[in-house]
């Protein structure tokens, strides 16, 4: 039987506030264990929740962002659960009317294009951190985090391979850093995302039992736990099993995913609105001013960077990646002229250089405006690509401007016509063997010519200049 | 809907609640509620067809608070009300995930 | 102590004539002698009252006093209190000394009055006989065999016997109104919003809302002036314009329309406390008043309608009671669930586990829409039966209590008959409206009898004028309880 492969995604993603949503507490990762821990994060008799404006305001620009409807009115809501990191014993979060409802995210997957609905996103408080290390046979919970911002971004379930799944966690992760309301740290939970994962026979209308899998925290894992999960239920069923819903976690060591809780003891959450928190109302000119102070989104940039600079669709994408790279390459095409090498370098020479050194982009050594005027001078004839490559070097060390390591390091093209034709005849005149050959028909003879010249002039010559004169000579 | 509750719905939702309840405690507050229940099923036969449910007592919206960080590190005079703390966590039974 | 009236002890203060020291300790003697009978109090501490007497005696010496500066108060034990055990009447917060100021602690801090201590309450102000509190039954000033009512029993009592000259208290479905109608003083429920419940422990938020006690309307207007006004760190609390409470209370009743809600004459209504009810409406007839009869056609699915959203709203409010973070954890438990079950079995109180597993129920899957939506839908019924009513009269009156207080025991094994006694209380709060007590009268056993008036939003002011007017020309306000020295 032929399977094919349900994903949904529910994505929870910090929101880069100072305070936390619900308290004026600071939301800064890796202070002392409840340090950050007001006595509205701890819970304490009779504290109550106020809303943090910033919080909204991230909510807004990710609809805006995705084209989502925003609810005008929206609704707080009580989760209801107890665990020692849940100091309420509910989370204050939304159920029935969120703050984002819709909206969509385009994906490029094996060069086509994708798109992906979104159900909802929705503002709630993250729980605190349960620390399993030994406290003789207790557990530690750290409450610094509880209460801290969460959108939890929920996709309609429409991808069907983990690639898909992976490409769509990526776009909303640039995304959200794009838009500046999340940080997008992976390591330290920033983004952590949830798959719930089906499969059903090619054809069939109605879904599959899910499993949700929780709490991945990088797009590696996402791809192998979805992989894993996807053959454990295809063999599952192949071998006359069922699938029972259940949240699953997987264990990066073993590849696997085991089982959290099935269905049976799933919880019952008694959701009620929250009778401490009023219906949040969005005014149109609070909205109007944050759709006007979004910055322009990657899907737009993609566009324009085709257009502008004719590049790829593909390239366009990776460009796009993130605002500083996306910046970056605008800078680098601006200052020299040349979209199509500016994107050749950015992508290749300088991101390699980059992940060699373990850098982001934001960390270059080599500002966007030399890696420009370096691409000038390629442009010019002043320097070969080789050539370009040794100044490139003098760049990443900090040498200075790019015409100033021309000059000091002697790496200018040799483009004088009158030197380049004496290093030929010297050339021409040590190898009487080559030029019979070539004279004899043998068109590899050429190029043994041209490199014997390429080296007499230490890598200066314009090989271009060089075929001509070549040519000319031996024609 | 107001058919009695059972001893198995009072031990779920006292389950729920998070409070032990032993048989003869469950069997004494199965009638308990039940007489409550009865008052409350009074309410069941309204027609509220078309009435919005009321959540709170006034018709105004949130206020937002501006993000700022007002409060400051006090786990030391919140902790010292605690049951179990060791460097600067609560300590609990441990958690099996 | 011959006139105990705030605004006496507030001119004495001014006038020199005695200090806040001297008068706190003259009401903690007072609190030595009678408390022991009366058990109105779970924390009094004279330490922590003379040295805030102490800081008012300054205040007054340096001509930066307000008007109540130097006055005692005592609070309710669910207000938190920094340095103060705050129990909420619970053996779950038995040892919780809290860290914090609740806005209303704040505020009587702030206008100079020293607390007398905190006062014994419903657990989790879940009852109305003030026989629910860990730390034993509140008896009634009046007659020691009976309940002083509740949940606000302990400050009901002990201004009745005059242990406090004024108390706070709070009302989420008649807590306020009752007890104050029990022990024969007065008291107020303002307009949901008016006062900050931030550090007011919740018991369900929708509806609660503190208050103050006090022997007469003008002691609660100069309360009221103290405890309202807009907190942010509530976000249910409103930002409105402060009000001088007390600038109505001299006006005459004349042309005031009085709603009579024929529901609260109905059946149920003891007939000592009817004939006491119609005497005070004639009264107020005679004080320039006219009477139209009203309707609140929905306020008899009052009852059953709060008892599925107050449980729904206190289920959650309570789950933070953990034994995690502060209060009681159990002594033995075998894993985190075992510690949660046995701490909460243990530390809560039968009629607290009761409604908890109330609304535990009513919000679970499969029960909500039945219960709890349509709670809130008649919920809106009863508050729209209020508006159309305020078209017909300015004020609402009735009995405060269906009877006078019972005995000790008499009601707390029948939760349903307990629950009856909210019967008139409960409206105000499900639509949020401002309510009262004030005295009207003694039953044949001596008991206090008393009068709820029920104003539109935030027409407090006209409500205090109203019961102001009434104690000008009544004197049940002004009697205490004999034989309590
Ligand atoms: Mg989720
Ligand atoms: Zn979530």
């Amino acid at each position: 039987m032929k399977w094919e492969t349900v994903i949904g995604l529910e994505v929870h993603t910090q929101l880069a506030t100072r305070s936390k949503i619900f308290s004026g507490s600071s939301t800064a990762f890796g202070a002392a264990p409840n340090t950050q821990a007001s006595a509205v994060d701890i819970a304490l008799p009779g504290v109550l929740p106020v809303l943090n404006k910033g919080a909204v305001e991230c909510a807004i620009k990710f609809g805006l962002a995705i084209g989502a409807t925003l609810n005008r009115v929206n609704v707080f809501d009580r989760k209801n659960y107890f665990y020692p990191d849940l100091p309420k014993g509910y989370q204050i979060s939304q159920l029935a009317k969120p703050i984002v409802e819709g909206g969509a995210l385009t994906i490029l997957v094996d060069g086509e294009e994708i798109t992906v609905n979104l159900t909802r996103a929705h503002m709630e408080e993250d729980a605190g951190k349960s620390l399993h290390e030994d406290f003789h046979g207790m557990t530690g919970i750290d409450l610094n985090r509880a209460g801290t911002p969460l959108l939890e971004i929920v996709s309609e379930p429409e991808m069907r391979s983990s690639a898909e799944a992976v490409a769509y966690a990526r776009a909303l992760h640039t995304l959200v850093t794009w838009i500046g309301i999340c940080d997008g740290n992976m390591q330290e939970g920033s983004f952590r995302v949830d798959a719930n994962v089906s499969v059903r026979p090619v054809g069939q209308a109605e879904f599959g039992t899910r499993r949700e899998i929780k709490n991945l925290n990088s797009f590696k894992f996402l791809q192998q736990a979805i992989d894993y999960e996807v053959r454990w239920q295809i063999e599952t069923l192949e071998d006359g099993g069922r699938i029972e819903q259940a949240t699953v976690l997987f264990d990066p060591d073993t590849g696997e995913t085991r089982m959290m809780r099935s269905k049976e003891d799933a919880h019952d959450y008694r959701y009620f609105p929250d009778p401490d928190l009023l219906p949040v109302k969005l005014d149109e000119e609070w909205v109007e001013a944050v759709r006007a102070a979004l910055p322009e989104l990657p899907a737009a940039m993609q566009a324009r960077f085709q257009r502008d600079y004719g590049v790829s669709p593909y390239d366009a994408g990776v460009l796009t990646g993130s605002r500083a790279l996306a910046d970056y390459f605008e800078t680098v095409a601006k200052t020299c002229g040349q979209g199509k090498l500016a994107a050749n370098w950015v992508m290749g020479e300088l991101s390699a250089t980059l992940n060699k050194a373990e850098l982001d982009i934001a960390q270059s050594p080599v500002p966007a405006a030399r890696l420009g005027a370096l691409i000038t001078r390629i442009q010019d004839g002043t320097l070969s690509g080789k050539l370009a490559k040794q100044v490139f070097e003098g760049l990443w060390e900090g040498a200075g401007e790019v015409d100033a390591i021309i000059e000091a390091r002697g790496l200018k093209q040799l483009s004088d016509s009158g030197e380049l034709e004496t290093i030929i005849d010297e050339v021409l005149a040590a190898n009487p063997k080559s030029v019979e050959e070539f004279r004899s028909g043998k068109e590899k003879a050429f190029n043994a010519l041209v490199g014997q010249v390429m080296k007499a002039s230490r890598g200066k010559a314009n090989p271009a200049q060089v075929n001509e004169l070549l040519k000319r000579k031996l024609g | 809907m107001s058919q009695a509750l059972t001893q198995d719905d009072v031990k779920r939702i006292a389950r729920l609640a998070r409070i032990e309840i032993d048989d003869a405690q469950a069997q004494a507050t199965q009638a308990q509620l039940n007489a409550i229940f009865d008052l409350i099923a009074t309410m069941q036969a309204v027609n509220t067809d078309g009435i919005a449910p009321m959540a709170h007592a006034q018709e105004v919206y949130q206020r937002l608070r501006d993000d700022d960080v007002t409060e400051t590190d006090r786990h030391a005079a919140f902790q010292s009300v605690a049951p179990a703390v060791e460097n600067g966590l609560y300590l609990v039974p441990k958690v099996i995930e | 102590m011959s006139d105990t009236s705030l605004s006496a002890l507030a001119a004495q203060l001014a006038a020199k004539q005695i200090s806040s020291r001297e008068l706190a300790q003259q009401y903690l003697d007072r609190i030595a002698a009678l408390n022991p009978s009366i058990n109105a109090f779970i924390t009094v501490d004279a330490h922590k009252t003379l040295a805030e007497a102490a800081d008012a005696d300054a205040l007054i010496a340096a001509g930066k006093a307000g008007p109540l500066t130097g006055v005692p108060i005592a609070h309710k034990d669910i207000f938190c209190t920094h340095g103060w055990l705050t129990t909420c009447g619970s053996k779950m917060l038995h040892n919780f000394v809290a860290p914090y100021d609740a806005h209303v602690i704040q505020r009587f801090k702030a206008a100079g009055m020293p607390s007398l201590g905190k006062t014994n309450m419903d657990e989790f102000a879940m009852g109305s006989s003030n026989e629910t509190s860990y730390f034993g039954a509140v008896r009634n000033p009046w007659n020691t065999g009976y309940v002083p009512g509740g949940s606000s029993g302990g400050a009901a009592a002990c201004v009745a016997a005059r242990m406090a000259p004024a108390a706070t208290g709070t009302d989420t479905g008649g807590s306020i109104r009752q007890p104050a109608a029990l022990c024969g003083i007065t008291g107020l429920k303002p307009t949901y919003g008016l006062v900050s419940r931030f550090g007011m422990i919740a018991f369900a938020s929708s509806l609660d809302q503190a208050g103050p006690m006090a022997p007469s309307a003008k002691d609660c207007a100069l309360l009221l002036n103290v405890m309202t006004g807009f907190d942010p760190n509530d976000s249910t609390s409103l930002e409105r314009q402060k009000e001088d409470y007390t600038r109505d209370l001299d006006k005459p009743l004349t042309g005031l329309r009085v709603g009579l809600p024929r529901e609260f004459f109905a059946e149920g209504l003891n007939n000592e406390v009817a004939a006491a009810v119609e005497a005070a409406v004639a009264e107020l007839k005679r004080l320039g008043a006219t009477t139209v009869e009203i309707s609140l056609a929905n306020s008899g699915l009052a009852i059953p309608v709060y008892y599925v959203l107050a449980p729904a709203e206190a289920s959650s409010n309570l789950s933070r009671f953990d034994g995690v973070r502060y209060g009681y954890r159990a002594p033995e438990y075998a894993t985190l669930d075992d510690m949660y079950c046995k701490t909460r079995a243990q530390g809560f109180g039968a009629e607290v586990r009761r409604r908890i597993m109330i609304g535990a129920y009513v919000l679970s899957h499969g029960y909500y829409d039945a219960y709890y939506l349509q709670a809130q839908k008649i919920r809106r019924l009863i508050a729209d039966d209020f508006s159309e009513a305020f078209e017909a009269c300015d004020i609402i009156l009735g009995p405060t209590a269906p009877g006078t207080a019972f005995r000790l025991g008499e009601k707390s094994d029948d939760p349903v008959e307990m629950y009856l006694n909210d019967l008139y209380t409960i409206p105000a709060n499900l639509a949020g409206l401002p309510g009262m007590s004030l005295p009207c009268g003694f039953d044949s056993s001596g008991l206090p009898i008393g009068l709820q008036l029920v104003g539109n939003y935030f027409s407090e002011a006209k409500m205090l004028n109203v019961a102001h007017q009434f104690q000008r020309a009544t004197d049940w306000h002004a009697r205490a309880p004999e034989g309590l020295r």
